[in-house]
């Protein structure tokens, strides 16, 4: 069935009458509406990024460079804002998991096609309230994105309508996760077990499980603040007789497990591009995907580690650092599980696996620098500070970012049915790799000297570290132009992708690159374990 | 960076470079072995690949050993946390008040200043409160920080152990001059303080 040229592919087939762009607003097909979600979702990143160099170049030399202090807390807050809820959280599972969660599982779309189309939406009017808070009377928020109480209450900025978008992002988040949950329990293709999904499925699934469980506990805490701000309802302002060590608590029940979402799907793409590479199945299957699991579960239980200078009990100090820990450690084994899945494969270092090796080594620093922060007397000094800063763009973009930019390379010839320029994609992974260092390893130097986070100004003795962290800024937002421009101009001008360009074995190799609109000819029937090699040789002759 | 200006400045270093080592060298293991393989079982060698499921030994060993490191993170860090809970005996108590963006200080007999004045090897307890947001005091050179949270009254002790300057920086983002929100804890021996303070106190027993 692969490379049958006669096949319709979802481009060119829709699910409704329309012809257009209609076409594509009406779609009910999880494909398109996956890649709805990564045109809105790459172009806040592009938006987050140019921030991000702006931040850079205030911060080049001490004092005032380019803007005035409350330009820059505006910002760092838009920053957060936006790579946190609108393109870290929704990232992966929104454009790969609607893509190919239902192809790899053998399933002609998601259980509700309607739900899921409503979620973009609701996804685009979170994002449109965004936008809109920034030009109302007032201004834009200048809270930082953990938006602490009471100076949240205080602030004279348009704090309620930012709030609101997360508030309606978040349901965009419930109902993806809640549509996955359904698809992976009811659309499975008959032989696939849950012990034959592909790990991103796993991975997938589990992170559908925290989205469901936690986001309401923001919501409701971002209501609670909303109340309190319009109506002057005492909860957490002590004014008012409410506790603001309250609502630390409950911002961190859900941004803690947030974290997972962010990088629980990342490591599924890991646990699917290194078999691909290495063609061998992946070491201790088992164990990474219950692992996920159990990160979803257990994942509620650190989030006071935000906390530890907070002025909390030394009780529930030290038990909160032993339990990250403990909840740390089957995050690092994976790391043991990837590698030792290249030992005695057959490897061949394409620019997904590339890219996946770049993670490693960053997400590695941000994991390893996680212990530091776990433990009770450095985080006591390095909370706060550039260290904090370092550290989750090590996690966030280093991995989960990193990870993004390696399943838009895997995926890249099946979604589009084009591949790119591998040469300039190479090229990318080197200067990604150079960039991403220098703007962020300095920041762990100026955090250990005592460099405070959200500071608009500095004392002289960072400037050296500040200049070198600006200079990588260009670098790599250099690089990530570079590719996001040759991903466009092979769009148009690339050479035609073939179904299988990799060798991979799970289920999306063995339709053609575009899928057609219903995923499968005839649904198909799984024999093989997910990452079973010897089925290549009766691909070739499908 | 020379001599550390208290006993605990020494022990959170310590936990650091603790931590830091080992991290390296499970950094570097990783990122070698990776490389290794990389070029080991290249494709272009020809190897047919193995599949191996798992090694039960090989994921017990891999998850006993991390988990023993990390216990004795923990207990270094606890450890070394508590010396900064442990009230010192008879300490000299000085109350601070953070407001957007500053800090002021007020000493037992009344005296008022921006910058804070401690007399050395002495037990200092600074009993903290916001009159606004929250804040914290964060003395980077001295390794402690804890928020003043506002509603509530934080401590934070220390025993200062050299003399010297030390810059203050507020670390809890509070609005428009969070940045400037600096400032500095002077560290002055005994008879100096004394002149300076003007009236009688109490030097803890040394
Ligand atoms: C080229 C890309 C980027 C640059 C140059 C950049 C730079 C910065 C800078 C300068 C800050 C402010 C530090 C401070 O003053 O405390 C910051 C904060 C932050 N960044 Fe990025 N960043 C980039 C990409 C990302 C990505 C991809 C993510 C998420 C995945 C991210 C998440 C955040 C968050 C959550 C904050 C904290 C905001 C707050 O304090 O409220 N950044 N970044
Ligand atoms: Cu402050």
């Amino acid at each position: 069935m692969a490379n049958d040229v006669a096949v319709k592919s979802f481009y060119q087939e829709s699910t409704n009458k329309y012809s257009g762009i209609l076409s594509w607003l009406l779609t009910k097909d999880h494909k398109r509406i996956g890649l709805m979600y990564m045109i809105a979702i790459l172009a806040f990143f592009v938006v987050g990024v140019i921030i991000g160099l702006l931040m850079r170049l205030e911060l080049i030399a001490p004092g005032r460079t380019i803007m005035d202090a409350q330009t820059y807390n505006t910002l760092f807050t838009l920053h957060g804002v936006i790579m946190i809820f609108l393109f870290i959280i929704p990232g992966l599972p929104a454009i790969f998991g609607n893509f190919f969660l239902p192809i790899q599982i053998g399933a002609r779309d998601v259980a509700f096609p309607r739900l899921n189309l409503l979620s973009w939406y609701i996804y685009i009017i979170g994002a449109i309230l965004v936008l809109v808070s920034l030009f109302l009377p007032g201004g834009p928020i200048d809270t930082g994105w953990t938006f602490y109480i009471p100076y949240s209450v205080r602030s004279t900025t348009n704090v309620s309508m930012a709030l609101f978008a997360a508030f309606v992002l978040g349901f965009s988040s419930i109902l993806t996760g809640l549509n996955f949950i359904t698809t992976v329990h009811r659309l499975r293709a008959p032989g696939m077990g849950f012990f034959k999904m592909p790990l991103f499925v796993w991975a997938t699934y589990a992170t559908a499980w925290i989205q469901i469980l936690a986001t309401p506990v923001i919501a409701l805490t971002i209501l609670l603040v909303i109340l309190e701000r319009t109506f002057g309802v005492g909860i957490f302002d002590p004014a008012l007789g409410g506790d603001p060590i309250l609502f630390q608590h409950m911002f961190w029940i859900y941004s803690h497990p947030a974290v997972y979402i962010m990088i629980l799907p990342a490591m599924g793409v890991v646990s699917e591009i290194i078999p691909t590479f290495s063609r061998r199945t992946i070491f201790g299957y088992k164990a990474i995907a219950m692992s996920s699991l159990a990160i979803a579960f257990v994942g509620y239980l650190v989030w006071a580690h935000h906390m530890f200078s907070s002025g909390m009990s030394d009780t529930a100090r030290w038990i909160f650092s032993l339990l990250t820990f403990i909840v740390a450690l089957p995050s690092g084994v994976k790391i043991f599980n990837w590698v030792a899945t290249m030992y005695k494969g057959s490897i061949d270092p394409q620019t997904p696996f590339l890219w996946v090796m770049n993670f490693i080594f960053l997400f590695s620093i941000g994991g390893l620098t996680g212990l530091v922060l776990g433990s009770l007397a450095t985080d006591i000094h390095l909370t706060d500070t550039y260290f904090v800063v370092a550290h989750f763009h090590y996690v966030m973009f280093g991995g989960t970012g990193t990870i993004f930019f390696a399943a838009l390379h895997y995926w890249f010839p099946k979604m589009f049915g084009k591949m790119y320029n591998k040469k300039f994609a190479n090229i990318a992974v080197v200067a990604y790799f150079i960039g991403f260092n220098m703007l962020y390893f300095p920041k762990f130097i100026m955090g250990y000297m005592g460099m405070p986070r959200r500071y608009y100004d500095y004392l002289p003795q960072f400037t050296i570290y500040q200049e070198i962290s600006t200079i990588g800024s260009w670098i790599l937002s250099g690089t990530i132009f570079f590719i996001i421009g040759y991903l466009i101009h092979a769009l148009k001008y690339g050479k035609k992708a073939t179904s299988n360009p990799w060798g991979g074995v799970t289920l999306e190799w063995h339709i053609p690159s575009p899928p057609p609109l219903e995923n499968f000819e005839t649904i198909p029937i799984v024999t093989h374990e997910p990452y079973d090699f010897s089925q290549l040789k009766e691909m070739k002759d499908e | 960076m020379g001599i550390s200006p208290t006993t605990h400045a020494e022990s959170v270093d310590f936990v650091m470079l603790y931590i830091v080592a080992i991290s390296v060298v499970l950094l570097l293991g990783i990122t070698a072995t990776m490389v290794y393989f990389v070029f080991k079982y290249n494709r272009k060698k020809g190897h047919a690949p193995v599949d191996i499921h798992g090694n039960l030994l090989l994921e017990v060993i891999w998850i006993v050993i991390p988990t023993l490191l990390v216990l004795s993170m923990f207990y270094f860090g606890y450890t070394s946390f508590r010396e900064t809970r442990e009230i010192p005996d008879n300490p000299f108590v000085v109350k601070v008040t953070a407001r957007m963006w500053q800090f002021s200080f007020e000493y037992p007999n009344g005296k008022k200043t921006d910058t804070l004045y401690v007399p050395l090897s002495t037990g200092i307890d600074l009993e903290m409160r916001s009159m606004d947001v929250n804040h914290a005091f964060y003395i980077p050179a001295f390794r402690i920080k804890e928020d003043i949270i506002y509603g509530k009254t934080n401590h934070l002790y220390f025993t200062p152990k050299e003399v010297g300057d030390y810059d203050v920086a507020c670390a809890e983002y509070c609005g428009l001059s969070h940045s400037a929100m600096y400032t500095k804890v002077k560290v002055i021996h005994d008879n100096e303080f004394t002149t300076w303070y003007g009236s009688n106190w109490q030097p803890q027993n040394k």
